[in-house]
């Protein structure tokens, strides 16, 4: 099998796997936590663009993520917009505002880098929680109404569900697309080294502005649908905590893997619910799993995942021997 | 093809290039060579565009390109090798050879990210083409292995193949045989060759005097950051100025 075929398959079996996902889990509960698995995985694959695939950090993507939840939140619970049409100037504006920080902050490397979204990241929560006339504050802001096509309104999980793993699956279905291009073999460059990609003839300076914009407009649209999702917004779901968050499971799922973000977001939402079981040290054993996961697998659940599919058919052909 | 005209260079209080003129003719091999902190590097730094100049001026083809950046001069037809091998190590052989081929494919990101169909015919000639660069370097058989784990002789080998992918007009090799045992470094020798009879015109800073002597038709020597002398491997290694550099005065 050519490795487009493998590709194309592969993608197809996870989506097939996604959207048949909700008859085996009829609980509500259940299916509500997926819908988060769904919003984080769509922000964990954005940022995995930038943190993965061009080897840039940033500490302030859940700014992004929040850009575009109040845009959207704003615009139509305050001054009655279609949902629709917020989504798509929070995604614009959001982008806007990305490929404007972009150019100096990408200037920055390693240390400086994350300095400076981090910093990005403070400055746009203080402004969610101060400005209280536009975003009510730290109480947070109500009354964000559901998207809706014509008749049919996303008002209950189900119709989240899909909503918004339709938007997370065509997100994974580009950063594969991307990863095997021009563009994502010259991102892959820079993360390598940055000094043979320009000697190559890659623009390094204007792909990774690029790159950045992507990503915070995709983390805008996750952001949008998950305030239509909620209908109520609050800057504490978009604070310094969550960039660092979405940066772990990055991490976690295999840096420059696309299925390893999903994994990443799947775990690191999945695994608080389950420890609940642990009482008061449930977080004790969370950390714990992790410093297990990234010292056992340090190319993430992707890598060893990959490492235990290739032990076994090595193992099988052995066998076979 | 490129000339060079009163390079300086100054870090700090020290003048690592002293007004360094050479030109270097078209369909050529030239060597640089010269002991130790003599400069070699920094000028081929400051010719690649990745450090900047005090003064001085870079042609290439006639056309003023001081100052310009490494991916600039990439589009012109100017590529580099590394002393320490720059490789892509997560990806593999073959795909460091089509990162090779950027200045020769024009994809964006978005029809990338869509698959257009003409992103997808472009991919596969650069791909076809990369293929080729690897047959001429001798790599088909490894076209899919991660780059990290080249042994360093073969490393150098796909540096070369990746810099020569967009056809250059140019190409700067600094040390191409540092670290390579004897048997590789009379395969690199072949290889230059080739090379240059494929019509890129190669410039060379190298420690290694049996290579710069076989190869080389012109030999720069520089000293202490100023051009000591030029000529063929033979004046050169006659040149008594050039022997006191090396073994100090008598």
């Amino acid at each position: 099998m050519t490795e487009a075929k493998r590709d194309i398959l592969g993608f197809l079996l996870f989506a097939a796997a996604v959207l048949i996902a909700p008859f085996f889990f009829a609980d509500s509960y259940i299916l509500n936590v997926l819908v988060f698995v769904g919003i984080n995985t769509l922000l964990a694959v954005a940022l995995n663009l930038l943190l993965g695939f061009a080897g840039q950090i940033s500490l302030g993507h859940a700014a992004f993520f929040g850009l575009g939840a109040y845009i959207s939140g704003v615009m139509t619970a305050a001054h009655s917009f279609d949902p629709w049409l917020a989504m798509l100037i929070a995604a614009v504006s959001t982008g806007v505002a990305a490929f404007i920080i972009g150019f100096p902050i990408l200037k920055l490397k390693g240390h400086y880098l994350a300095m400076a979204t981090l910093g990005f990241g403070i400055i746009v929560y203080i402004v969610f929680n101060e400005t209280v006339d536009l975003t009510g504050g730290p109480s947070g802001l109500p009354g964000i109404p559901n998207l809706s096509l014509g008749e049919f309104s996303f008002d209950n999980d189900i119709k989240n569900f899909y909503l918004i793993w339709a938007f997370t699956l065509l997100a994974m279905r580009i950063s594969l697309n991307l990863y095997r291009s021009r563009i994502g073999r010259a991102l892959r460059a820079i993360h390598d080294s940055e000094v043979a990609a320009r000697v190559a003839g890659v623009n390094v300076k204007n792909l990774k502005v690029q790159i950045f914009t992507m990503s915070a407009v995709i983390s805008a649209l996750a952001g949008s649908l998950y305030a239509h999702t909620m209908t109520f917004i609050s800057p504490a779901s978009f604070g310094f905590n969550f960039s660092v968050e979405l940066v772990t499971m990055v991490i976690i799922g295999g840096l420059g893997s696309v299925y390893g973000s999903f994994m990443g977001a799947a775990i690191l939402t999945l695994l608080p619910e389950f420890l609940r079981i642990f009482h008061d040290y449930d977080i004790i054993v969370y950390g714990l799993l992790l410093i297990l996961i990234i010292m056992f697998m340090p190319g993430g659940l992707a890598g060893g995942f990959r490492t235990a599919l290739e032990r076994l058919s090595r193992s099988r052909k052995q066998g076979a021997d | 093809m490129l000339e060079i005209r009163g390079m300086t260079k100054k870090f700090g209080g020290l003048i690592a290039l002293d007004d360094v003129s050479m030109s270097v003719g078209k369909g050529s091999i030239t060597g640089i060579i010269g002991p130790n902190g003599a400069g070699k590097t920094t000028l081929f730094n400051i010719v690649t565009g990745l450090y900047t100049r005090s003064s001085g001026e870079v042609y290439l083809e006639g056309t003023d390109v001081s100052g310009y950046a490494p991916e600039n001069l990439a589009r012109l037809g100017l590529v580099r090798t590394f002393q320490n091998v720059e490789l892509f190590g997560r990806m593999t052989v073959l795909e460091n050879v089509m990162v090779g081929l950027h200045t020769r494919s024009r994809s964006g990101i978005f029809s990338c990210s869509l698959k257009w169909p003409t992103h997808i015919m472009e991919e596969k000639r650069i791909r076809d083409e990369a293929m080729q660069r690897l047959e001429f370097t001798g790599m088909t058989g490894i076209a899919d292995i991660p780059a990290g784990s080249l042994p360093f002789g073969m490393g150098r080998r796909l540096e070369i193949a990746r810099a020569l992918a967009p056809g250059p007009k140019i190409m700067l090799m600094d040390e191409p045989a540092a670290g390579l045992n004897s048997r590789e470094t009379l395969d690199l020798a072949d290889l230059i060759r080739k090379i240059r009879d494929a019509g890129t015109t190669v410039v060379l800073v190298e420690h290694d005097m049996e290579l710069v002597m076989d190869v080389c038709e012109t030999i720069v020597v520089l000293n202490l950051g100023r051009k000591l002398a030029e000529g063929a491997p033979r004046e050169i290694q006659e040149n008594p100025a050039v022997i006191a550099a090396y073994l100090g005065e008598e």
